[in-house]
């Protein structure tokens, strides 16, 4: 199991080093540079010379490559190029935010939606089963940002069951939550019907196999047989799916905290894109990239965990 | 007695061709003690069979008429949770392909103490219970291998395993479905012997289910000879392979590569397919490939008698007899 955990750990290193290395090369091939973004058109050449030269924007390309991992490792993302904060700490302020969006969303909506294939695998083309259906594809037809601005339309400012913008009072749990609660059902509620879907179809599939007639033959109790044979099978899939479901989970965030003006890394990496703020671009797009490599790999961990053909490299 | 007792069963499937009859009163007996064997090709209700008597049917399955008597009482009256309660206990179950049979995420360990889950016992004597029985079919150490997953083992040893979960509860009638059919030869005869030594300890019944003539011949007391869903012929081992009286089981020990003794290119088949079970034929169920069919085989054959507890669904016997 060790020896997995770290095979995959090495793996995700690798990972990590070659994404950033492509991230790097696509933001200097975007047009404008942070020079006169920061000066202005009207800037001397010499002034310009010596902004570059501090930036490291003077050296060839494959040693700004070399210094940014080594600033990198050092936790140096450089600096914001209007407030002149360091970039780590504007990232790492904002994170928090993003991530609690994240994790709520999938929390629920993998509970619900696990909960629901169940349902159906057992109760198969039962009537519960054919809604649950039709619900499921429907919702995963619905975009996270049209379920945000009808959920604000309707909840927010209709209803006024909860806050339309914002992330509630830093501190305050309950707030918090409540803010919570619209964004949250935006960015989860086509996963709940994709999830539902994926582990319907991967419970069918295991119910049909021999091992569970065999414990059927055993007089097995069926709910057994469900949840702690059948069951531990079918969420393999559901688990690599979500893992690498964060990355469409991550620009669901983005859509839904403009939406929601919640602070967070999807707002923070559309407000510096759009002022052309070069480092703090690539410090959120970096810590996306490290979100995204740290899930899909702690889904391969939990797999390994569930499956030991998995950990034994079968 | 008998412990299992099959009278005059019919099962069919309803598929969108039609009513399927799978299973065409089917009659046959396991005696208390005794093994009994099915034989027969794909295709002729072998699984069905199996399938009606433990009651996991497929959901498109009907039972047309008969009984299935268990030590005297009709299995098909009882309720899901009696039967459930039989399964693993009274009857039990080997299945043909091993690597299929297990779990693949739970240890061999706790799948064995998951089928004790009746008794009330604290784990580490069902541990010892299950590490008993894996000496038993001949598992070498034992209490090591629980910890260990179905994908560690092979597959003779899976299916050894299988054979250990079967018979732990040591059932009144065990029902092996091919059990040795993905098993190279050699395992082969181990897992026979093993099976035959075990069954004589525990004295329980045993339906053996195998399309291998020699396994049959070699294990078996009683042998039931199936095709198309209809039993064609039954009786002991010696009789029904030393005189055949159904042409069917006479073609099929022909085509038995064990019995062939001279040197041949092609070997013998029987032709011509097994007919269609949505439409079936008026007379006799294998007469379009029968090399003994005559006028009489347009009306269909009952189960005649050809010497004491040796019957054939035959017009011949019938015919030899008043000839």
């Amino acid at each position: 199991m060790l020896t997995y955990i770290l095979r995959r750990l090495g793996l995700a290193a690798l990972i990590t080093i070659l994404a950033v290395t492509l991230l790097f090369l696509i933001i200097h091939m975007i047009p404008g540079d942070p020079v006169s973004t920061m000066l202005g058109p009207k800037a001397s050449p010499e002034l310009r010379a010596a902004l570059e030269a501090r930036m490291g924007l003077d050296k060839p390309l494959p040693v700004q490559i070399g210094l940014f991992f080594a600033n990198m490792l050092r936790g140096d993302l450089g600096m914001d190029v209007f407030t002149n904060r360091p970039v780590t700490t504007i990232v790492l302020g904002q994170i928090p935010y993003t991530l609690v969006l994240i994790l709520s969303s999938i929390l629920w909506s993998a509970v619900l939606g696990i909960a629901l294939g169940c349902y159906s695998a057992v109760n198969r083309n039962s009537l519960g089963d054919r809604l649950a259906g039709v619900l499921s594809v429907s919702v995963i037809a619905v975009p996270a940002f049209v379920v945000s601005l009808y959920s604000l339309l309707i909840f927010a400012v209709k209803l006024q069951w909860f806050p339309a913008i914002g992330a509630g009072e830093p501190g305050a749990w309950g707030d918090q939550f409540h803010h919570l609660i619209l964004p949250s059902l935006a960015i989860g509620l086509s996963w709940v019907g994709y999830i539902a879907r994926l582990v319907r179809a991967s419970m069918l599939e295991v119910m049909g196999e021999g091992h569970v007639r065999t414990a059927r033959a055993f007089g097995l109790p069926e709910r057994w047989i469900t949840y702690r044979y059948a069951l531990r099978l079918a969420i393999l899939p559901t688990v690599t799916v979500i893992g690498v479901g964060m990355g469409f989970l991550l620009s669901a965030a983005v859509f839904t905290e403009i939406v929601f003006s919640r602070p967070g890394l999807g707002k923070l990496v559309i407000d510096s894109i759009t002022t052309r703020n070069y480092p703090v671009v690539m410090g959120s797009v970096l810590f996306s990239t490290l979100i995204f490599v740290a899930s899909t790999t702690l889904a391969d961990i939990i797999n390994a965990i569930l499956d030991p053909r998995i950990r034994a490299g079968k | 007695m008998a412990v299992l007792d099959i009278r005059d069963l019919s099962v069919s499937y309803s598929t969108p061709r039609g009513s399927l009859r799978a299973l065409r009163n089917v009659s046959m007996t396991v005696p208390e003690g005794k093994i009994v064997g099915i034989v027969g090709e794909s295709g002729c209700g072998k699984s069905t069979l199996i399938s009606s008597i433990i009651r996991l049917m497929a959901p498109n399955a009907q039972v047309g008429s008969g009984e299935v008597r268990f030590k005297g009482t009709d299995l098909l009256a009882r309720s899901e949770a009696e039967m459930r309660a039989l399964r693993g206990t009274e009857i039990s179950m080997v299945f043909q392909d091993p690597m299929q049979t297990h779990n693949p995420v739970l240890t061999v360990g706790q799948q064995m103490v998951d089928i004790q889950y009746r008794d009330k016992k604290p784990k580490a004597e069902k541990l010892k219970r299950a590490a008993e029985m894996l000496a038993l079919v001949g598992i070498p150490d034992p209490e090591a291998r629980l910890n260990q997953y179905p994908f560690e083992f092979s597959g003779g040893m899976r299916q050894r395993i299988a054979i250990a979960m079967a018979l732990m509860a040591r059932p009144a009638l065990l029902i092996a479905d091919e059990p040795t059919t993905a098993l190279d030869a050699t395992l082969e005869v181990q897992i026979i012997k093993r099976l035959k030594e075990l069954q004589d300890e525990i004295g329980c019944g045993v339906l053996f289910i195998s399309h291998h003539l020699g396994v049959i011949a070699e294990l078996c007391d009683e042998v039931v000879v199936m095709y198309a869903g209809e039993v064609v012929e039954s009786g002991t081992v010696r009789d029904v392979f030393h005189n055949p009286a159904h042409p069917y089981t006479a073609a099929l020990l022909d085509c038995d590569p064990g019995h062939i003794k001279v040197k041949t290119r092609v070997l013998p088949t029987i032709p011509g397919n097994i007919p269609d079970l949505v439409n079936l034929p008026k007379g006799c169920i294998f007469a379009d490939r029968c090399d003994k069919r005559h006028k009489a085989c347009d009306t269909r054959p009952a189960l005649w008698t050809a010497r004491a507890g040796h019957r054939a669904a035959c017009h011949l016997i019938a015919e030899k007899e008043t000839a």
